[in-house]
C-alpha cells in the first residue's frame, strides 16, 4: 500500500453524531484524534473507488447456506441466580438501570 | 367528528406475539405470566458468544399468516435493526428489511373492501420494563427501572397494511377481522390487552384529490375501541392545524386512554439511524414449494368464509350483526350443526347471539336441544317469549328437552278453540276498547291484547290473537 | 508425524505416562517464565490438576478419555468458559464468569484436554501485536522486548514457550496466522463455518474463526479434527463433519499445483521475501508444480476488511452497555450510563474501530463504504476462484516482517493494520490458511510462510504445511 497521504479529519459534527450514535462518551482530544486517524483511513480506503463494482453482487457471507432451523422444543435455560450475580444492579430478581430518556423506537 | 371536505388516509402495523413453545432465535420457553427473567439463555441476554438460531414452529405461523392474507412468501433474509434501549439486549433487534417473508396480499373487510397488505416479517420481541418511582408506573419522572427479559425474542410477525383505510369504523373492522384470521390459523391468541397483537396507527388527513398529507404514527391502542377513538382524535386535530394554517410534524405520538388525547413521544429528527445491515449470523430463508403447498392446504376456514357458510344457511347477511358476531365467536359452526340437526338455523342464529354470548366456540347446549327448541316455534307450539324462557332454563343447565321445560313451566301452546275462547271473553270484558276498535280505531286492538295476554298470563301468542280479532271485527 | 500433543495423548491413553506428571512439568515451564512473557490472564492450576488427576483415574478404570488426553491447552480469552472469567482482555469484561462454555470448550473437554489457563489477547481481538490488551502486552518468547503478534499473542506464545502443548485462537483477519508466524509455530485458520462460533465473543461475525495452534502440524491437525465439525448452535456452521486429516500428512506433493501469486502487494521485509522463495523451492524439489497466479483484487483486501470487520463489530461490541454483565460506570439516566460505561471499559483501538464501523454503516454512508466493500469482498472471492482452477495452493509470506519491538507501532494505527495484508483476503474469501514455521529472518527471528486452499480444502493444505515442515526439521 502506499504511504499515508495527507487527508481531511472528519468534522467535529460528524464524529459527535457518529460517537453519539455508538455511545461512546469521547473527551475533546479523543473527538480531534479520532477525526485525524479516521479521515487519514478513510483517504487510504479511497483506494477502492477505482474499481469498477456496478454489476457486482454485494457479499455478506463467504458460505450460502439456508434453511437453517430448529424444532421448537424447549432446552433448559441459565439458572437465573447464576445470571443475576453476574449483574451490575438487580432488584426484585431483575436487572435495574438509571431512569431511562427517550422512548424505545 | 366533522371530516367533510376531508379524507383520511389510515394506515395499521400490526405486532402478534406468535404462540410457538419457544423463543424465535433460542430454546428458551415463550411464555405470559412466568417469574422475572426465568425464561432465559445466552441469545435472550445477549451475552457474548452467543447465536441465533431460527426456530421453525415460528416460520411455519408466519407462513401461514402470510397465505391468510393472500400474500407472496418469498426467498427471506434477516437484518440487524441497532439501537440502544435497556430492554434490547443485544443492542439490536433481528428483524427482517428489504426482504420480507411475505409481500403483497389483501385482507377484506365485511363489506368485501379490500385493505392491501404491503408486507408480514418476522421479528423478536424485546423484554419487559417496569418504571419504579415517578407518578403512576409511567415512565416519565420515573427514579429507575428494572428490566425482564423473558419476553425478550419472543417471535413477533409484524404486519403492515397500505394506507388503504378511510375511516375509524373501517379500522376497527380491520383489526377485528385480522384477529378473527389470526385465531383461525392458530398463530396467536391475539389478546390486545394482554399485549399480543399491538396496533400503531398512521393516520394524515387531505383534500380529496390532493397529495397525501404529514402523517403521524400513534401507539399505545390497547383495544379495538381504543383505535377508533384515537384515530378519530387524531384526524380531529390534525384537520384542526392545517386549517388554521399550520403544519402537522412528522412524529411518533402516544394516545393517553384517560383523556382521550395523542401527544408528542418523538419527532422524526430525534429517530435513531439504524444502520441496518445484514445478519451475518443467520442464512437465508427460502421456503419449499412443497412446504408452502402443504400449508396452502391445510389452511382452515377463515372468517369471511365462515361468515358466507353461515349467512347463506340462515338467509342473513354476510355483514349482518348477528353473522358477524356470531362467526367472532367462533359459534358458526354450531349454528350450522343446529341446522344439520333438523333446527331452523335462522331462528338458530337469533337465540345464539341473544343468549350465547358468555359460551365459547363450543357452546354447552347440545345443538340437537336448540335444534328442538326451533323446530317448537316453527310449528307455533311456543310464543317468542316462552321460547326465550324456554332457552334460559337450556342456558343454566346445559341442554334439556325443550318440551319437558316447557310443560314443566306450564306452557301449552294455546289450540285454536282455547284462544278463540279466550277472545270471547276479552271481547266481553272490553266492550268499550272493542266497540271503539270495531269503529275503525286500529290502535284500540293494542287494549284488547294486553287483556288478553293478562287473562292467558302470558301464554297466548300475540300475533295469533290479533289475527283472531281481526277476523272477528271483519266478519263483525 | 507427530507432535508434543500427539505424543501424550498416546501415552496418556496406553497407560505409559500420567496426566498429572506431564502437566506438572508444563506448570514448572510456566511458573519460570510467565512472569516475563505475560501469555495467561489467568492460570487455573488447581483446576488443571485435578482434571489431569480425573484423566489418569479414567484410563486405570478402562476408559478412554479421548483423543487430546492429558494434553494440557490453553484458550484464548474471548472463548467462553462457565465460571472462569473470560475478559477478551478488556476492563469492560474484567472478572465476568460465562455462565455456559463456548462449544469448542465442550468439545475439549470431551476429548480429555486439561485447560491450563485462558490467554491474552488484543482486546476484545482487535489488534496485531497483544498491545491493546487491557492487562499489559505479551512478550515474544523469542525475543521479550518484541511483540509475539496479535490478536492471539497469548496463545501463540504459550506454544512457543511451551507453557502448553496445544492453544486455541481466532483469526478475524490473521489473528491467529501473523502470531503464529512472529512466534514460529504452526497456526491455523480453518474454512469459515467449518469450527463452530457458538461460545466466541464476536468480533466481526462474517470473518470470525476458532483455530489451533501447536508445535507440529500433526498436533494442529489433532485438534482441529476434535473442534471441527458441525453444531447445531451456530447457524454458520458447514452441515459436515470434521474433515479428515489422519493420511494426508504424508502423502508427499508431487504433482500438486503451487501457486506463487505474481501481483501480491509488496511491501514484506526481503528476509521474509527470502523465506517464501525458498518454500517454494523446497516444494518444487518435493515434486510440486509451481504455477503463476493472478489475483488482481487481493490488495483491496486490506480495504475492505476495514470497512466491514468494524462495521460488524460497532453492532456486536454494542451490548457491551452495563446493564446485565461487566463494568457499569453509573449516571443518572440510562443513555449517560451507557456513554460512560463504554468509555471507560473500552480501550483506544476499540473506541477507534467502534467509530469507523458506525460511521461506515450509518445512513448517506453506507453505499459509499460498507455497501462498496461487500462488493470488493465479492471480487477478492471470485478472483480466488479463479486463481484456484490453475492452483491447487497458494504461497505466500504470512507477515511482512518478524516481530517488531514493542511500542513501534502503537503511534500508527495504519501502520499496525499493514501487519495483515496478507492474512485478511483469506478471511474475507473464508477460504482455509496455515502459517508454518519457515527458518528465520533477521535477527534469527521466526517466519512464517502461509499456504491458503480453497473452501474445505483442509486436507490439501495440510498436505502441503507438513510438506514444508518436513523441510524445515529435517
Amino acid at each position: 500500500m502506499s504511504e499515508p497521504v495527507a487527508a481531511d479529519p472528519l468534522s467535529a459534527d460528524v464524529i459527535a453524531k457518529v460517537a453519539k450514535l455508538a455511545r461512546l462518551e469521547l473527551t475533546a482530544q479523543e473527538a480531534d484524534r479520532f477525526a485525524r486517524q479516521l479521515g487519514d483511513m478513510l483517504s487510504h480506503f479511497a483506494d477502492i473507488d477505482a474499481l469498477v463494482l456496478d454489476d457486482v453482487r454485494p457479499m455478506s457471507q463467504p458460505y450460502a447456506l439456508r434453511n437453517v432451523l430448529r424444532d421448537d422444543t424447549v432446552d433448559p435455560g441459565l439458572d437465573r441466580d447464576e445470571v443475576l450475580a453476574a449483574a451490575p444492579a438487580t432488584e426484585d430478581h431483575r436487572f435495574r438501570v438509571p431512569p431511562i430518556r427517550g422512548v424505545a423506537p | 367528528m366533522s371530516t367533510d371536505g376531508w379524507e383520511l388516509v389510515i394506515g395499521l402495523e400490526v405486532h402478534v406475539e406468535l404462540d410457538t413453545r419457544t423463543k424465535l432465535f433460542s430454546a428458551s420457553p415463550n411464555r405470559f405470566g412466568d417469574e422475572p427473567n426465568t425464561n432465559i439463555d445466552p441469545v435472550t441476554l445477549g451475552l457474548p458468544g452467543a447465536l441465533p438460531v431460527l426456530n421453525r414452529h415460528a416460520v411455519e405461523l408466519a407462513m401461514r399468516i402470510g397465505l391468510a392474507l393472500n400474500c407472496d412468501i418469498r426467498p427471506s433474509s434477516f437484518h440487524r435493526k441497532n439501537y440502544f434501549y435497556p430492554d434490547m439486549p443485544k443492542a439490536y433487534q433481528i428483524s427482517q428489511y428489504d426482504e420480507p417473508l411475505n409481500v403483497d396480499g389483501w385482507l377484506a373487510l365485511p363489506d368485501g373492501t379490500r385493505i392491501g397488505i404491503e408486507r408480514a416479517h418476522l421479528e423478536e420481541d424485546t423484554g419487559k420494563s417496569t418504571h419504579v418511582g415517578g407518578s403512576g408506573g409511567r415512565l416519565h419522572g420515573s427514579d429507575y427501572s428494572l428490566i425482564d427479559f423473558n419476553r425478550a425474542g419472543v417471535p413477533l410477525v409484524e404486519i403492515v397494511s397500505r394506507p388503504d383505510l378511510r375511516t375509524s369504523e373501517q379500522s376497527r373492522q380491520y383489526v377485528t377481522e385480522l384477529r378473527g384470521i389470526l385465531l383461525a390459523v392458530g398463530a396467536s391468541d391475539a389478546k390486545m390487552e394482554q399485549g399480543s397483537m399491538r396496533v400503531d396507527a398512521n393516520v394524515s388527513v387531505r383534500r380529496p384529490g390532493d397529495p397525501l398529507g404529514t402523517r403521524c404514527e400513534i401507539k399505545n391502542l390497547n383495544s379495538v375501541r381504543s383505535v377508533g377513538r384515537a384515530i378519530e382524535y387524531e384526524a380531529a386535530r390534525q384537520i384542526t392545524m392545517v386549517e388554521a394554517g399550520d403544519t402537522v410534524r412528522q412524529e411518533t405520538r402516544h394516545w393517553d386512554e384517560g383523556d382521550g388525547t395523542t401527544h408528542t413521544l418523538r419527532t422524526k429528527e430525534d429517530a435513531d439511524d439504524y444502520r441496518y445491515f445484514l445478519e451475518p449470523d443467520l442464512v437465508l430463508l427460502a421456503p419449499e414449494d412443497e412446504w408452502i403447498d402443504r400449508l396452502r392446504s391445510e389452511l382452515p376456514a377463515l372468517p369471511a368464509e365462515r361468515r358466507a357458510a353461515l349467512s347463506e344457511v340462515t338467509g342473513k347477511a354476510t355483514d349482518s350483526e348477528a353473522v358477524i358476531v356470531v362467526t367472532e365467536r367462533g359459534q358458526d359452526s354450531y349454528v350450522l350443526a343446529v341446522g344439520e340437526a333438523g333446527g331452523d338455523p335462522a331462528r338458530a342464529l337469533i337465540h345464539v347471539k341473544e343468549a350465547f354470548a358468555a359460551f365459547g366456540d363450543e357452546p354447552a347446549v347440545p345443538a340437537q336441544d336448540l335444534a328442538a327448541l326451533t323446530r317448537m316455534e316453527s310449528a307455533g307450539a311456543l310464543t317468542p317469549t316462552q321460547a326465550k324462557a324456554v332457552l334460559a332454563e337450556m342456558v343454566a343447565h346445559s341442554g334439556g328437552d325443550p318440551e319437558k321445560i316447557a310443560a314443566d313451566k306450564g306452557f301449552e301452546a294455546m289450540d285454536t278453540l282455547a284462544l278463540e275462547t279466550l277472545v270471547d271473553h276479552v271481547i266481553k270484558d272490553n266492550q268499550a276498547s272493542w266497540e271503539t276498535y270495531c269503529a275503525g280505531q286500529d290502535k284500540a286492538i293494542g287494549a284488547l291484547i294486553g287483556a288478553a295476554m293478562k287473562a292467558s298470563r302470558g301464554q297466548a301468542d300475540g300475533k295469533a290473537v290479533t289475527a283472531v280479532l281481526r277476523t272477528r271485527r271483519s266478519t263483525a | 508425524m507427530s507432535g508434543p500433543a500427539s505424543d501424550i495423548a498416546m501415552g496418556v491413553r496406553d497407560g505409559s505416562r500420567s496426566a498429572v506428571t506431564v502437566l506438572e512439568d508444563y506448570l514448572a515451564r510456566i511458573d519460570a517464565r510467565e512472569p516475563r512473557i505475560h501469555a495467561f490472564n489467568v492460570v487455573l492450576a488447581d483446576e488443571a490438576r485435578h482434571r489431569a488427576a480425573d484423566i489418569d483415574a479414567l484410563v486405570a478404570n478402562g476408559a478412554d478419555p479421548g483423543p487430546l488426553a492429558g494434553v494440557p491447552v490453553a484458550l484464548k480469552d474471548n472463548m467462553c468458559t462457565r465460571g472462569v472469567p473470560t475478559t477478551c482482555s478488556s476492563k469492560i469484561l474484567e472478572g465476568w464468569r460465562p455462565p455456559y462454555d463456548a462449544t469448542v470448550v465442550h468439545r475439549l473437554s470431551e476429548a480429555g484436554a486439561v485447560v491450563v489457563g485462558k490467554t491474552n489477547l488484543d482486546e476484545f481481538a482487535m489488534g496485531s501485536s497483544t498491545e491493546n490488551s487491557a492487562f499489559g502486552p505479551t512478550r515474544n518468547p523469542h525475543d521479550p522486548t518484541r511483540v509475539p503478534g496479535g490478536s492471539s499473542g497469548g496463545s501463540a506464545a504459550a506454544v512457543a514457550a511451551g507453557f502448553v502443548a496445544v492453544s486455541l485462537g481466532s483469526d478475524t483477519g490473521g489473528s491467529i496466522r501473523q502470531p503464529a508466524a512472529l512466534c514460529g509455530v504452526v497456526g491455523v485458520k480453518p474454512s469459515y463455518g467449518a469450527v463452530s462460533r457458538y461460545g466466541l465473543v464476536a468480533f466481526a461475525s462474517s470473518l470470525d474463526q476458532i483455530g489451533p495452534f501447536a508445535n507440529t502440524v500433526a498436533d494442529a491437525a489433532l485438534v482441529l479434527q476434535v473442534i471441527a465439525g458441525h453444531d447445531p448452535a451456530d447457524s454458520t456452521s458447514i452441515p459436515q463433519p470434521a474433515a479428515d486429516l489422519s493420511d494426508v500428512l504424508t502423502e508427499g506433493v508431487a504433482g500438486v499445483r503451487v501457486g506463487r501469486i505474481v501481483d501480491l502487494p509488496s511491501g514484506a521485509d526481503p528476509d521474509v521475501d527470502e523465506r517464501l522463495e525458498a518454500a517454494l523451492e523446497t516444494l518444487q524439489t518435493a515434486g510440486a508444480k509451481i504455477v503463476d497466479v493472478e489475483v488482481p483484487a487481493f490488495t483491496y483486501g486490506l480495504t475492505a476488511y476495514y470497512l466491514i470487520a468494524p462495521a460488524e463489530a460497532s453492532s456486536n461490541l454494542a451490548r457491551y452497555d452495563g446493564v446485565r454483565y461487566g463494568l457499569r460506570v453509573d449516571a443518572t439516566e440510562t443513555n449517560a450510563m451507557y456513554a460512560a460505561t463504554r468509555a471507560e471499559g473500552f480501550g483506544d483501538e476499540v473506541k477507534r474501530r467502534i467509530m469507523l464501523g458506525t460511521y461506515a454503516l450509518s445512513a448517506g454512508y453506507y453505499d459509499a463504504y460498507y455497501g462498496k466493500a461487500l462488493k470488493v469482498r465479492r471480487l477478492i472471492a471470485d478472483d480466488f476462484e479463479r486463481a484456484y482452477q490453475h492452483a491447487d495452493v497458494l504461497l505466500t509470506p504470512t507477515s511482512p516482517t518478524v516481530a517488531f519491538p514493542i511500542g513501534e507501532r502503537t503511534d500508527n494505527p495504519f501502520a499496525m493494520y499493514l501487519c495483515d495484508t496478507y492474512t485478511i483476503p483469506t478471511n474475507l474469501a473464508g477460504h482455509p490458511a496455515v502459517s508454518v514455521p519457515f527458518g528465520t529472518g533477521a535477527g534469527r527471528l521466526p517466519v512464517g510462510v502461509q499456504v491458503l486452499a480453497p473452501m474445505l480444502a483442509e486436507p490439501m493444505m495440510f498436505r502441503v504445511a507438513a510438506e514444508l515442515e518436513r523441510a524445515v526439521t529435517s
